[in-house]
């Protein structure tokens, strides 16, 4: 295993480090049973990059992901978001980082059934300090005419793509997507990761995304891979191929 | 927060059978106080205004005969306001077209000027002229009862001279508020009426000049009335007073401050339980709104959303339910109030009803609705705000299985699968199980306090009117009268028989208690007079001692054994002690008993009566009270058949006209929360059923897994919902009960029945909606979206 202090200082030494977790465990207790879901992950994520998470289902993933976005709290280790600690953070000071500073996309897009397209993106933007407008937002994603939809009335990949849109309409200081294309057919997933590469491109955010697929990998500017609740491995790719070109 | 709030309000909609089902329970609990506390201040403001406008009487006392002049002595009694000194005269009447026979009173007025104490209120004409004799005012009741209006006419038998009378006005009396004959439980202003008219011509007509037999008197600001009514006493007693007596004796008073007693008990009792369902189902239906709304919320606290606005937005949820509820609740009151009102309008008579639904009345509605929301909602939007976001992005966390003892029966084996989803889904989700259960026996405890009080007042009817009373004819005599008045009557037509009573009016004494009523002397071996206890078993008259009501000897706090105090008011007034031997149990009435040849031992008299009872045929009744009327010594017929069917329509339109409404709310209850839950257990189970269709299972067996559930909790919520109903009524029961009626606390298997049945016909209904629903379930759409 490569040692991990030599990646960071090789990379940092382009790029501002945005996220920086050292020793960060996160252990699920279910009655008799404990459930190591991290074990000490070493990683970073630097401004405006687009990092991919590789690694087999269960492997930790979306849980690290949610203690970057503030949506958990980890066990130990720490979490610095622009030499904040997010570990040390209260309940106000989460929420506060979740409004401002981070854009989230799930897995399961989560959108609020009784509301459309629109009104899911809005209810981001009514709370945000600079947002684009919701129709902004989801012409971004290429959704202009499907704005008054409610979620049951769009596809998988449309809802994702609203999911999309809702989580860039802020304009975050960093977007995480957790296997924004899990559910989704191949053509209908390079749609849905040309929108991210977009925002990524175009605005700047520093992009965190999960996948398990390898060929997503190659449109990141760095791949990190975990297995059983670490960092297995780590590469950055001397070029970010278009995910058009992406096929599998 | 503009998409938050149509968040809410396609929420609503989409919950509209559950924010239906809920916002009935709270306009229940809201229309329940507001009706009771409606009537309770309006009535008690109403009885005020008119007691003070128009001096209603402090003190009262009967006498034989007092000259005028006796009048100086009382009013120079200290504390005493006004006093009239006047002439009661019982009368019979004649009514055109009214066969059945009509006793009433006849009160003198001071000759052209209204009284100081108990002032009429003219409904319409006038008070008699001064100076003339054939005038009279007439009670408003009697009037309607009869059809009769100002300048109609009136045959009045007064000392056995017949007079006819003009009548010169309708009047009101606050005297006469609840107006009921001297022998009577219930009104009857068929029989029985009570007239006004000139003093110097009354006490002409009653033989009655210059003196007086009846005394009312108003006191000074802040004197009680213990002293006076001693010193009354004194002054009457060798007058053949019989008794002064404060308001808490006056019977109309008594009766309205009963009226008074059963609304505020009603007011507190009835909105306590609806609220309290209101809360409990509020608690349940924002719990599983919440439950399903997880991932939303979630979503909402990953995006920045505080706990605040969260917490606001189900807050405001819960909030549009109370405020649908309760605007509801605030008409329907407002509504039966109004109802309510004209039902006391014919009993109560007062100058006008003010019903008026007061700002603090609604204020206080809400403000009880709305905190039993809040209590019942805050545990539920509390889980919301503590979820962690992480938490509930996932879908719930695996449920674990164990295997029951049920499931590892060899029984197991027989049960096909969709029971066995059934059976499983309820063990595992024991809370959900027992909060739809209790959900379900709530509505049946509902249906069982509204309807018990129907069965309980027939049976509080049949156990008058067949055990205790059973004659046909109660007649009074204007004195007491040798035993052999009785041989007389059995002679007459149709009389079948004939038992004579010896009535003392007395006031019973324990420690501080006291108590105005009579002791009724009956016959060793009395066949018309029944004396039960708590099982319906008679009870033997003692040779000996008295009984009494047990509610009268709870009152005084006296046990079986104890000497009991008598001051005996009629005659020559002695004070003697008298044992307990026993109690009684009776719904109706606060008397005492004796062996009346012991009463008469104990009045030192001869065998004396005060009246007779009579079994008599029906064909011949007329004849009969033809010659009863011809009979000086007899002062009143009661006819104690036409009585049993007064009370029935009393009780009907007092009590019952509550209790229906009561009972509309329940069933409307019951069925909204079976409604409400067979509607959630769907919504949670809509994956699995639409699953469970694409892997090919009929749409009966899915309906089953619904239906079964349902059922089996209904079966095991039908007999909680007894335990639960009879404990509501009990305590109903108990803070309803007051000197005149006690409506036994008795739960008939009719009404359990009826509230097992309630809870099946709703359900059934129910299921047969849901069922449905089923039929169009959208498979695809259902497994799309998950909730
Ligand atoms: N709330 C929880 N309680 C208990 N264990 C949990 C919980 N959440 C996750 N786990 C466990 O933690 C481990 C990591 O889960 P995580 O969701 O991070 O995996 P993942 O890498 O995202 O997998 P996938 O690719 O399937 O989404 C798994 O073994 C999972 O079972
Ligand atoms: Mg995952």
């Amino acid at each position: 295993m490569t040692s991990e202090p030599e990646i960071t200082s090789h990379v940092s030494e382009r790029r501002e480090e945005v996220f920086r977790t050292e020793g960060l465990t996160k252990v699920y207790v279910m009655g008799e049973v404990t459930i190591h879901a991290l074990r000490g992950v070493n990683m970073a994520l630097y401004a405006g990059e687009l990092t991919v998470l590789l690694g087999a289902s269960g492997c930790g993933k979306s849980t690290l992901l949610n203690i970057l976005g503030g949506l958990d709290v980890a066990t130990g280790g720490t979490v610095r978001y622009r030499g904040r600690d997010l570990t040390r953070a209260g309940e106000r000071e989460l929420t506060r980082y979740r409004r401002y500073e981070v854009g989230f996309v799930f897995q399961l897009y989560n959108m609020i059934p009784s509301l459309t397209a629109r009104e899911n993106v809005a209810i981001v933007t009514e709370i945000a300090r600079e947002p684009m407008t919701p129709e902004e937002a989801l012409a971004l994603v290429g959704l202009d005419d499907r704005m008054d939809h409610f979620p049951s009335q769009l596809s998988g990949g449309q809802q994702q793509r609203v999911a999309i849109a809702r989580a860039i309409a802020k304009r975050p200081a960093v977007l995480l997507c957790d296997e924004p294309t899990g559910a989704l057919d191949s053509k209908t997933s390079v749609g849905v990761l040309q929108a991210i590469e977009n925002i990524n491109r175009e605005l700047g955010t520093t992009t965190g995304l999960i996948t398990h697929n390898e060929v997503i990998g190659e449109m990141a500017d760095r791949v990190i891979r975990m297995s059983d609740g670490k960092v297995a491995e780590e590469h950055r790719n001397p070029s970010r191929r278009p995910p058009a070109e992406l096929s599998w | 927060m503009r998409a938050l709030n149509r968040k809410l309000f396609r929420d609503l909609s989409t919950l509209k059978g559950q924010v239906a089902a809920i916002g009935v329970v709270i306009a229940a609990g809201v229309m329940t106080l507001i009706v009771f506390m409606t009537t309770l201040d309006s009535l008690t403001l109403t009885k005020d205004r008119f007691y003070r406008d128009f001096q209603f009487a402090d003190v009262f006392a009967d006498l034989k005969r007092a000259p005028n002049s006796v009048g100086e002595r009382l009013r120079e009694v200290s504390g005493v306001n006004h006093v009239e000194t006047r002439v009661h005269a019982p009368i019979r009447m004649e009514v055109p077209d009214f066969g059945d026979p009509v006793r009433g009173r006849l009160i003198s007025l001071p000759d052209g000027r209204q009284p100081n104490v108990n002032r009429l209120y003219v409904r319409e004409g006038a008070l008699p002229e001064p100076g003339r004799p054939d005038q009279v005012a007439v009670n408003e009741v009697f009037a309607e009862a009869h059809d009769l209006g100002v300048g109609d006419c009136l045959t009045v038998i007064i000392r056995g001279s017949m007079e006819t009378l003009a009548i010169a006005g309708i009047v009101l009396s606050p005297e006469f508020v609840y107006q009921l004959g001297p022998a009577d439980l219930f009104p009857d202003y068929e029989r029985y009426g009570v007239l006004w008219m000139n003093e110097r011509a009354l006490a002409n007509a009653y033989g009655m000049d210059g003196a007086f037999n009846n005394v009312v008197l108003t006191l000074q600001a802040g004197v009680v009335p213990g002293p006076v009514i001693d010193s009354l006493d004194q002054i009457l007693a060798p007058y053949g007073g019989i008794g002064a007596y404060g308001r808490e004796d006056q019977m109309s008073h008594r009766f309205v401050s009963d009226e008074l007693d059963q609304v505020r008990a009603m007011a507190t009792i009835l909105p306590a339980i609806f609220l309290g369902v209101a809360a409990f189902l509020l608690h349940v239906l924002m719990g599983r709104i919440i439950r399903t709304q997880r991932e939303q919320v979630a979503v909402l606290k990953a995006f920045g959303y505080t706990n605040g606005e969260i917490a606001f937005h189900y807050a405001l949820l819960t909030g549009v339910i109370v405020l649908l509820g309760s605007v509801l609740g605030i008409l329907l009151g407002a509504w039966a109030a109004d109802g309510l009102a004209r039902i006391y309008m014919e009993y109560f008579r007062f100058p006008e009803i003010g019903f008026r639904v007061r700002g603090w009345v609604i204020g206080l509605a809400v403000a009880v609705a709305g905190g039993s929301a809040f209590f019942g909602a805050f545990a539920a939007v509390r889980g919301a705000v503590k979820l962690p976001p992480a938490e509930a992005m996932r879908p719930p966390a695996p449920e674990r299985f164990h295997r029951g003892l049920l499931e590892r029966s060899p029984l197991w084996r027989f049960i096909g699968q969709p029971t066995r989803i059934i059976l499983r889904n309820l063990s595992r989700h024991r809370m959900k199980s027992a909060l739809s259960v209790s959900g379900i026996a709530l509505s049946g405890a509902l249906l069982l306090v509204g309807s018990y009080q129907f069965n309980a007042v027939d049976h509080m009817i049949d156990i008058q009117y067949r055990l205790i009373q059973r004659m046909d004819v109660h007649l009074t005599f204007t004195d007491p009268t040798p035993e052999r008045s009785i041989g007389e009557l059995r002679h007459q037509p149709g009389v079948r028989y004939a038992e004579g009573y010896r009535s003392v009016p007395v006031r019973l004494v324990n420690r501080g208690a006291s108590y105005q009523t009579s002791i009724l002397g009956i016959e060793g071996d009395s066949s018309l007079r029944g004396l039960i206890d708590r099982r319906h078993r008679p009870v033997a008259l003692p040779p000996e001692g008295m009984l009494m009501t047990d509610y009268l000897a709870d009152y005084l706090g006296v046990f079986p054994g104890d000497q009991v105090e008598v001051e005996v008011l009629e005659g020559h007034r002695r004070t003697v002690s008298v044992p307990l031997a026993g109690t009684v149990d009776e719904p109706i009435g606060v008397s005492a008993y004796m062996d009346r040849r012991a009463l008469n031992r104990l009045m030192r008299e001869g065998p004396a009566l005060s009246g007779a009872w009579l079994l008599t045929e029906r064909r011949e009744e007329r004849a009969l009270y033809g010659e009863l009327w011809r009979m000086s010594r007899i002062a009143s017929i009661g006819l104690i058949r036409d009585a049993e069917s007064n009370i029935r329509e009393h009780m009907e339109e007092t009590v019952l006209a509550f209790m229906a409404v009561a009972l509309l709310l329940a069933c409307s209850i019951a069925f909204g929360v079976i409604y409400n839950n067979a509607r959630i257990a769907l919504a949670e189970r809509m994956r699995e059923l639409a699953t469970l269709r694409v892997l090919g299972f009929s749409r009966g067996e899915v309906a089953w897994i619904l239906i079964g559930e349902i059922a089996l909790l209904t079966v095991i919520a039908i007999p909680l919902g007894w335990v639960l109903g009879t404990l509501f009524a009990w305590s109903l029961s108990y803070a309803m009960s007051v000197d005149m009626f006690r409506i036994p606390f008795i739960v008939t298997t009719w009404t359990y029945a009826f509230s097992a049945a309630g809870v099946l016909v709703a359900s059934f209904l129910s299921v047969l909606l849901m069922v449905r629903r089923i039929r169009k379930l959208d498979m695809v759409s259902a497994l799309k979206t998950g909730e």
